[in-house]
Protein backbone atom coordinates (compact mmCIF):
# COMPACT_ATOMS: atom_id res chain seq x y z
CA UNK A 1 0.00 0.00 0.00
CA UNK A 2 1.04 3.73 -1.11
CA UNK A 3 0.43 6.29 1.48
CA UNK A 4 1.52 10.20 1.90
CA UNK A 5 2.21 12.03 5.08
CA UNK A 6 2.36 15.95 5.08
CA UNK A 7 4.23 17.88 7.50
CA UNK A 8 3.20 21.64 7.66
CA UNK A 9 3.96 24.39 10.15
CA UNK A 10 1.26 25.54 12.53
CA UNK A 11 -0.13 28.49 11.87
CA UNK A 12 1.74 31.71 13.95
CA UNK A 13 5.50 29.50 13.73
CA UNK A 14 7.08 32.09 11.65
CA UNK A 15 8.48 30.40 8.54
CA UNK A 16 11.69 32.29 6.88
CA UNK A 17 11.78 29.52 3.95
CA UNK A 18 8.48 30.17 3.07
CA UNK A 19 8.92 33.73 3.48
CA UNK A 20 12.00 33.72 1.16
CA UNK A 21 10.48 31.50 -1.20
CA UNK A 22 7.62 34.07 -1.50
CA UNK A 23 9.85 36.94 -2.09
CA UNK A 24 11.17 34.81 -4.54
CA UNK A 25 8.22 34.23 -6.33
CA UNK A 26 6.58 38.10 -6.38
CA UNK A 27 10.50 39.21 -8.11
CA UNK A 28 9.54 36.83 -11.03
CA UNK A 29 6.19 38.55 -11.25
CA UNK A 30 4.17 35.49 -10.52
CA UNK A 31 1.03 37.23 -9.64
CA UNK A 32 -1.30 36.80 -6.80
CA UNK A 33 0.95 35.24 -4.33
CA UNK A 34 -0.75 36.37 -0.98
CA UNK A 35 1.76 34.20 1.16
CA UNK A 36 4.13 30.89 0.78
CA UNK A 37 4.64 27.98 4.05
CA UNK A 38 7.23 25.53 3.47
CA UNK A 39 6.56 21.56 4.37
CA UNK A 40 7.39 18.39 3.77
CA UNK A 41 5.81 15.20 1.97
CA UNK A 42 6.48 11.51 3.10
CA UNK A 43 5.75 9.31 0.02
CA UNK A 44 5.85 5.77 2.13
CA UNK A 45 5.18 2.01 0.68
CA UNK A 46 3.50 0.28 3.80
CA UNK A 47 2.78 -3.59 3.98
CA UNK A 48 -0.68 -3.88 3.60
CA UNK A 49 -3.34 -4.61 6.18
CA UNK A 50 -6.41 -3.11 7.04
CA UNK A 51 -7.33 0.95 6.67
CA UNK A 52 -7.81 1.68 9.83
CA UNK A 53 -4.51 -0.36 10.86
CA UNK A 54 -2.25 0.95 8.44
CA UNK A 55 -3.50 4.51 8.84
CA UNK A 56 -2.81 4.21 13.14
CA UNK A 57 1.00 3.07 12.37
CA UNK A 58 1.37 5.85 9.84
CA UNK A 59 0.24 8.45 12.41
CA UNK A 60 2.76 6.80 15.15
CA UNK A 61 5.26 7.27 12.50
CA UNK A 62 4.22 10.78 12.27
CA UNK A 63 3.79 11.29 16.25
CA UNK A 64 6.99 9.67 16.74
CA UNK A 65 9.01 10.65 14.29
CA UNK A 66 8.00 12.50 11.35
CA UNK A 67 6.62 15.49 12.80
CA UNK A 68 7.56 17.49 15.81
CA UNK A 69 4.18 18.31 17.32
CA UNK A 70 5.44 21.29 19.42
CA UNK A 71 5.82 23.09 15.92
CA UNK A 72 4.00 21.51 13.50
CA UNK A 73 1.16 19.71 11.88
CA UNK A 74 0.32 15.75 9.68
CA UNK A 75 -1.75 14.96 7.40
CA UNK A 76 -1.93 10.56 6.75
CA UNK A 77 -3.45 9.83 3.23
CA UNK A 78 -3.97 6.11 1.82
CA UNK A 79 -2.90 6.14 -1.66
CA UNK A 80 -4.97 2.67 -2.97
CA UNK B 1 34.58 14.78 36.99
CA UNK B 2 33.97 11.63 34.85
CA UNK B 3 32.16 13.21 31.53
CA UNK B 4 30.76 10.90 28.59
CA UNK B 5 30.58 12.50 25.20
CA UNK B 6 28.10 11.52 23.15
CA UNK B 7 29.63 10.68 19.31
CA UNK B 8 26.44 10.92 16.70
CA UNK B 9 27.42 10.58 12.91
CA UNK B 10 27.91 13.84 11.64
CA UNK B 11 29.27 15.92 14.69
CA UNK B 12 32.06 18.05 14.14
CA UNK B 13 33.05 19.33 17.86
CA UNK B 14 33.22 16.25 19.57
CA UNK B 15 36.90 16.70 19.83
CA UNK B 16 37.11 20.30 20.79
CA UNK B 17 34.35 19.46 23.93
CA UNK B 18 36.76 16.33 25.11
CA UNK B 19 40.17 18.53 24.73
CA UNK B 20 38.39 21.60 26.94
CA UNK B 21 37.08 18.67 29.39
CA UNK B 22 40.44 16.89 29.78
CA UNK B 23 42.26 20.66 29.92
CA UNK B 24 39.85 22.26 32.94
CA UNK B 25 39.23 18.79 34.88
CA UNK B 26 42.95 17.23 33.81
CA UNK B 27 40.12 13.90 33.52
CA UNK B 28 39.92 12.12 30.12
CA UNK B 29 36.82 12.03 29.43
CA UNK B 30 34.97 8.84 27.52
CA UNK B 31 33.66 8.97 24.14
CA UNK B 32 30.40 7.10 23.62
CA UNK B 33 29.20 5.60 20.23
CA UNK B 34 25.71 6.77 19.83
CA UNK B 35 24.59 3.26 18.91
CA UNK B 36 25.84 1.98 22.66
CA UNK B 37 23.21 1.12 25.30
CA UNK B 38 24.86 2.47 28.57
CA UNK B 39 27.25 5.07 29.86
CA UNK B 40 30.44 4.29 31.06
CA UNK B 41 29.94 3.27 34.89
CA UNK B 42 30.87 6.18 37.29
CA UNK B 43 29.85 8.63 35.14
CA UNK B 44 28.75 11.95 36.59
CA UNK B 45 27.90 13.95 33.35
CA UNK B 46 27.18 13.06 29.62
CA UNK B 47 27.77 15.87 27.09
CA UNK B 48 26.04 16.17 23.79
CA UNK B 49 28.29 18.33 21.59
CA UNK B 50 27.75 20.31 18.49
CA UNK B 51 27.89 19.56 14.71
CA UNK B 52 25.29 18.69 12.24
CA UNK B 53 24.23 14.85 13.25
CA UNK B 54 22.98 12.59 10.79
CA UNK B 55 23.38 15.95 8.09
CA UNK B 56 20.66 17.54 10.10
CA UNK B 57 18.35 15.11 7.64
CA UNK B 58 14.63 16.06 8.58
CA UNK B 59 14.95 18.57 11.53
CA UNK B 60 17.86 19.21 13.59
CA UNK B 61 19.11 16.81 16.07
CA UNK B 62 15.56 14.42 15.12
CA UNK B 63 16.98 11.68 13.99
CA UNK B 64 20.21 11.75 17.17
CA UNK B 65 17.15 11.99 19.57
CA UNK B 66 15.87 8.61 19.19
CA UNK B 67 19.33 6.95 18.61
CA UNK B 68 19.86 3.93 21.40
CA UNK B 69 22.21 5.70 23.72
CA UNK B 70 19.34 8.55 24.72
CA UNK B 71 17.48 5.79 26.27
CA UNK B 72 20.32 5.78 28.85
CA UNK B 73 20.87 9.52 28.64
CA UNK B 74 17.44 9.75 29.30
CA UNK B 75 17.63 7.48 32.40
CA UNK B 76 21.01 8.57 33.37
CA UNK B 77 18.97 12.66 33.92
CA UNK B 78 15.88 11.21 35.48
CA UNK B 79 17.67 10.13 38.19
CA UNK B 80 19.73 13.60 38.52
CA UNK B 81 23.24 13.37 36.41
CA UNK B 82 24.86 16.44 34.80
CA UNK B 83 23.93 16.47 31.07
CA UNK B 84 24.88 19.28 28.98
CA UNK B 85 24.17 19.91 25.34
CA UNK B 86 25.54 22.46 23.09
CA UNK B 87 24.52 23.25 19.79
CA UNK B 88 23.02 20.22 18.10
CA UNK B 89 23.43 19.10 21.23
CA UNK B 90 20.64 21.36 22.37
CA UNK B 91 18.55 20.96 19.03
CA UNK B 92 18.61 16.81 19.75
CA UNK B 93 17.87 17.69 23.71
CA UNK B 94 14.72 19.40 22.74
CA UNK B 95 13.76 16.79 20.14
CA UNK B 96 14.30 13.98 22.86
CA UNK B 97 11.76 15.67 25.30
CA UNK B 98 14.68 16.82 27.81
CA UNK B 99 14.16 20.11 27.21
CA UNK B 100 10.95 22.10 25.95
CA UNK B 101 10.64 23.90 22.82
CA UNK B 102 12.56 24.19 19.66
CA UNK B 103 15.85 25.37 17.83
CA UNK B 104 14.07 26.90 14.31
CA UNK B 105 15.74 28.33 11.25
CA UNK B 106 17.52 31.47 12.09
CA UNK B 107 14.66 34.90 11.55
CA UNK B 108 17.53 35.93 8.78
CA UNK B 109 18.13 33.38 7.83
CA UNK B 110 21.71 32.99 7.45
CA UNK B 111 24.18 30.71 9.33
CA UNK B 112 26.35 32.47 11.97
CA UNK B 113 29.37 32.24 13.02
CA UNK B 114 30.82 34.83 14.98
CA UNK B 115 31.77 35.55 18.76
CA UNK B 116 28.18 36.60 20.95
CA UNK B 117 28.01 37.87 23.52
CA UNK B 118 25.61 36.23 26.85
CA UNK B 119 24.40 37.56 29.87
CA UNK B 120 24.68 34.61 32.43
CA UNK B 121 21.05 35.51 33.92
CA UNK B 122 21.87 32.69 37.57
CA UNK B 123 24.77 31.34 38.76
CA UNK B 124 23.18 28.89 41.49
CA UNK B 125 23.29 25.88 38.65
CA UNK B 126 26.18 23.48 38.79
CA UNK B 127 26.23 25.35 34.99
CA UNK B 128 26.90 28.47 36.57
CA UNK B 129 28.38 28.72 39.59
CA UNK B 130 31.64 30.11 37.33
CA UNK B 131 29.83 32.93 36.87
CA UNK B 132 28.01 35.68 38.63
CA UNK B 133 24.48 36.47 37.87
CA UNK B 134 24.36 39.37 35.43
CA UNK B 135 27.91 38.56 34.03
CA UNK B 136 28.12 39.20 30.36
CA UNK B 137 30.63 36.54 28.69
CA UNK B 138 31.54 36.31 24.72
CA UNK B 139 31.56 32.66 23.21
CA UNK B 140 31.53 31.58 19.74
CA UNK B 141 28.48 30.80 17.92
CA UNK B 142 28.23 28.67 14.86
CA UNK B 143 24.47 27.75 13.60
CA UNK B 144 21.55 28.46 11.60
CA UNK B 145 19.18 26.86 13.31
CA UNK B 146 19.22 28.52 16.94
CA UNK B 147 16.28 30.04 16.95
CA UNK B 148 14.33 28.74 20.16
CA UNK B 149 10.62 28.93 19.96
CA UNK B 150 7.97 27.38 22.62
CA UNK B 151 4.37 28.32 23.33
CA UNK B 152 3.83 31.32 25.60
CA UNK B 153 2.50 28.86 28.43
CA UNK B 154 6.42 27.32 28.24
CA UNK B 155 8.07 30.84 27.66
CA UNK B 156 6.33 31.81 30.60
CA UNK B 157 6.72 29.11 32.67
CA UNK B 158 10.76 29.32 31.68
CA UNK B 159 10.57 32.87 32.72
CA UNK B 160 8.23 32.73 35.84
CA UNK B 161 10.87 29.54 37.43
CA UNK B 162 13.95 31.43 36.01
CA UNK B 163 14.96 28.68 33.90
CA UNK B 164 16.29 30.74 31.08
CA UNK B 165 20.07 30.74 32.09
CA UNK B 166 22.13 32.55 28.93
CA UNK B 167 20.38 34.79 26.89
CA UNK B 168 22.20 36.68 23.85
CA UNK B 169 22.70 40.75 24.72
CA UNK B 170 25.09 43.59 23.57
CA UNK B 171 28.39 43.56 25.42
CA UNK B 172 27.28 45.46 28.35
CA UNK B 173 24.37 43.08 28.80
CA UNK B 174 21.53 44.96 27.69
CA UNK B 175 18.90 43.52 25.66
CA UNK B 176 18.42 44.84 22.11
CA UNK B 177 17.00 43.20 18.88
CA UNK B 178 20.62 43.83 16.81
CA UNK B 179 22.38 41.58 19.18
CA UNK B 180 19.51 38.33 19.43
CA UNK B 181 21.27 37.56 15.98
CA UNK B 182 19.15 34.59 15.60
CA UNK B 183 15.45 35.76 16.69
CA UNK B 184 15.56 33.61 19.76
CA UNK B 185 12.41 34.53 21.83
CA UNK B 186 13.14 36.30 24.69
CA UNK B 187 16.59 36.82 23.10
CA UNK B 188 17.18 32.91 25.14
CA UNK B 189 20.90 31.31 24.43
CA UNK B 190 20.40 28.57 26.65
CA UNK B 191 17.42 27.10 29.57
CA UNK B 192 17.51 24.19 31.98
CA UNK B 193 14.97 21.83 32.80
CA UNK B 194 12.45 21.88 35.60
CA UNK B 195 15.13 19.96 37.80
CA UNK B 196 18.20 22.23 36.86
CA UNK B 197 20.31 18.87 35.79
CA UNK B 198 20.15 19.39 32.11
CA UNK B 199 21.55 22.28 30.26
CA UNK B 200 21.26 23.04 26.33
CA UNK B 201 22.83 26.05 24.92
CA UNK B 202 23.48 27.16 21.11
CA UNK B 203 26.75 29.24 21.68
CA UNK B 204 30.07 26.71 22.29
CA UNK B 205 31.84 28.11 25.20
CA UNK B 206 34.37 24.64 24.78
CA UNK B 207 35.70 26.81 22.36
CA UNK B 208 36.77 29.97 24.31
CA UNK B 209 39.24 28.71 27.26
CA UNK B 210 43.14 29.19 26.11
CA UNK B 211 44.25 32.26 26.06
CA UNK B 212 46.49 31.14 22.84
CA UNK B 213 43.30 31.07 20.99
CA UNK B 214 41.71 34.65 22.62
CA UNK B 215 38.89 34.85 24.72
CA UNK B 216 38.72 32.57 27.89
CA UNK B 217 35.37 33.37 29.01
CA UNK B 218 34.09 29.76 28.21
CA UNK B 219 36.00 28.19 30.80
CA UNK B 220 34.30 29.07 33.54
CA UNK B 221 31.26 26.94 32.96
CA UNK B 222 33.24 23.88 33.18
CA UNK B 223 35.46 25.16 35.60
CA UNK B 224 32.46 25.52 37.80
CA UNK B 225 31.21 21.75 36.83
CA UNK B 226 34.23 20.60 37.65
CA UNK B 227 34.61 22.29 40.99
CA UNK B 228 30.95 20.79 41.28
CA UNK B 229 31.51 17.13 40.66
CA UNK B 230 34.38 17.21 42.28
CA UNK B 231 33.50 17.90 45.57
CA UNK B 232 30.09 15.95 45.17
CA UNK B 233 32.22 12.79 44.47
Amino acid sequence: MKAQVTVTLKSGILDPQGKAIEGALKSLGVDGIASVRQGKVFDIEIADGDRAGVEARLREAAEKLLANTLIENYHVKLIG
Amino acid sequence: MKAAVIVFPGINRERDMARTLKLVSGHEPAMVWHADMALPAGTDIAVLPGGFSYGDYLRCGAIAARAPIMEAVRAFAAKGGLVLGVCNGFQILCEAGLLPGVLMRNARLKFVCRDVYLRVERSDTPFTRGYNAGQVICVPTAHGEGNYVADSETIARLEGEGRVVFRYTAPDGALAPEWNFNGATNAIAGIVNARGNVLGMMPHPENHVETALGPTDGRGLFQGLAEYLDRAA
